[in-house]
């Protein structure tokens, strides 16, 4: 008999060692140059005259405006955008009626229209010039350079975060568990609270998270409807801008550095989410 | 979407609410704004917005828009996509930790990354100094424009490419080895034309976002007329001069030209999922 020795299987379904190491090597000097360098930078620059000074910055009354601004927006604007998330996947999710397609892309639609020209919509449907501007401004109810253009535009900037994230997830548990609770006489809030939230309360948040960060982050379309008045209408990315463009560096990289660790702390909620609840997260998410 | 399901008549309650809800919220926030620009440009007229957007100044904007998001994708679709092998397939030290931070570019606010960009490629930042030797600059040019975009840009590749590489069926890799196939060639006959439509649709995410973007790039870019002004840019200008009719010329263009984009990438996504057996 011949003597049968094994070698070592070769893997076929991977590179070579050598090439699997200068794929590794390249992609995290990528990551490096191009994700952390300008994420260390905002730190770096933000403590360049010390601790002290950063902090004092914050203390600036139209970085205090701008904070509370920013905070007021996206509590308002993101419950508005998970009731709008909720309702659309509801009535998407749960009925027929033709079009739905076209209704996807229509709430998709804000991420393909840039942000300035967002505000600019916005400015011209309700700006002084318009009708319906003039009427309003007319009556004491200004939007443009005011609040509530900052908060409309806040809304189209972050449309489709809650409903694109609730729809798939919806559309995979399909129909049959409220159907159930239905036939056992369960009122139409009911099985909402009880069967269909407890499913989608992880999506809905994932949803919530990615909203809020960039409620909190929009700049673009904020800059353009909110006049981007001191101490009014400007909010910290706003702000970042106006301390950058008057050379208060600190102030404009503190106040950064600030939005930073919201984005750094959305990050890890995020990936905790991915990691703990990947299976009740729309398909795509899933890594 | 299982079609004999949605066939048959929802007895669930909500839909007027739901609907009505939904379609409130949608006019209001979304197609009232759209329609305002639209409106203005029939109020314009066709002639004269052709007379308005006829001008060198808004030509290099708008060539410069999509041609610096055209050469940042690619950028983008080339290491978006090694990001994502690397990411999936291959196992090492902070991994996760990697895979958390692709997705920073969506969640720091672009006016943050502008300015820290700034800062890196000036003349005097670290990039910028390091740079100087060669005779490169970043900061104030059109490269510049192009890594604030890149950095926009890539988590829409990755992100995309990503579920569908975890995905592949490692048999069908394995078959391929077995005919005899080398490694290379697995990639390119197999591997590739399964990414294909996936690298597209990141590749139109990363570049109808970066068509628009301006936060990231207003400060970087310098902001010179006709050579490094983005056309989102313009249309703040001109919002500052009152000049509404202007502004929502160049406005009406982003959106036609986008949309006409959109449209070529879904026309080869559509050719290239029949190629694979998908559509």
């Amino acid at each position: 008999m011949p003597d049968i020795t094994l070698s070592r299987p070769v893997p076929v379904t991977t590179e070579a060692p050598l090439i699997r190491g200068l794929l590794i090597g390249v992609a995290l000097i990528f990551v490096a140059l191009f994700l952390f360098a300008p994420l260390v930078t905002v730190f770096v620059e933000a403590l360049r005259q010390g601790w002290v000074a950063a902090l004092d910055a914050l203390r600036l009354p139209d970085a205090l405006a701008a904070i509370r601004m920013t905070l007021t927006i996206a509590a308002i604007a993101v419950p508005i955008n998970a009731a709008f998330g909720i309702a659309a996947a509801w009535a998407i999710t749960k009925f027929d009626f033709p079009s739905k397609a076209f209704l996807i892309t229509l709430i998709d639609l804000p991420f393909s229209v840039s942000p300035v020209v967002a505000g600019l919509m916005l400015v011209l449907l309700f700006g002084a010039n318009s009708t319906l501007g003039g009427w309003l401004i007319a009556n004491d109810m200004p939007i443009v350079f005011a609040f509530p253009g900052i908060l409309l535009a806040t809304l189209f900037v972050t449309f489709p975060f809650v409903a694109r994230e609730l729809i798939p997830v919806m559309i995979e548990q399909g129909r049959a568990e409220e159907e159930a609770a239905l036939t056992l006489g369960a009122s139409g809030w009911r099985i909402f609270f009880t069967v269909t939230l407890p499913n989608i309360r992880w999506a809905l948040l994932y949803g919530v998270l990615l909203c809020n960060a960039r409620a909190m982050g929009e700049f673009g379309a904020v800059a353009v409807v909110s006049g981007k008045i001191r101490g009014e209408t400007a909010t910290m990315p706003t702000m970042v801008e106006m301390f950058y463009n008057e050379y208060l560096s600190v102030a404009a990289f503190t106040l950064a550095a600030v939005l930073a660790m919201l984005a750094l702390l959305t990050l890890l909620l995020k990936s905790l989410l991915e990691w703990r609840h990947a299976d009740l997260l729309a398909a795509t998410r899933r890594h | 979407m299982r079609v004999g399901i949605l066939r048959s008549p929802s007895p669930l309650p909500g839909f007027g609410l739901s609907f009505g809800i939904m379609t409130a919220i949608l006019s209001i926030v979304v197609l009232l704004p759209i329609g305002a620009l639209l409106g203005r440009g029939l109020m314009i007229g066709p002639a004269d917005l052709w007379d308005m957007l006829n001008s060198r100044r808004i030509w290099s904007a708008l060539t410069l828009s999509f041609s610096a998001a055209l050469i940042a994708s690619l950028f983008n679709l080339v290491f978006g996509l090694m990001l994502a092998w690397v990411l999936v397939r291959y196992r090492f030290w902070g991994r996760r930790f990697i895979d958390a931070a692709v997705d920073l570019p969506f969640a720091l606010p672009t006016a943050v990354a502008g300015i820290a960009l700034t800062a890196l490629y000036a003349p005097n930042g670290v990039f910028g100094q390091a740079l100087a030797p060669f005779g490169l600059q970043v900061a104030y040019t059109e490269v510049g424009i192009w890594v604030a975009l890149v950095f926009i840009g890539l988590p829409f590749v990755v992100r995309t490419v990503q579920p569908v590489i975890e995905e592949l069926e490692r048999d069908l890799e394995e078959v391929s080895a077995t005919l005899g196939a080398r490694r290379a060639y697995t990639l390119r006959r197999v591997i590739l034309p399964t990414l294909t439509p996936a690298l597209l649709t990141g590749f139109a995410l990363a570049l109808a976002r970066s068509v628009g973007e301006y936060g990231s790039v207003i400060f970087i870019a310098g902001n010179i007329p006709n050579i490094t002004e983005i056309a989102p840019l313009l249309i703040v200008i001109r919002l500052e001069e009152y000049n509404y009719d202007a502004a929502a010329a160049i406005g009406i263009a982003m959106l036609v030209i986008s949309f006409a984009m959109l449209l070529v990438i879904n026309a080869i996504q559509t050719w290239s999922r029949r190629r694979i057996g998908l559509a």
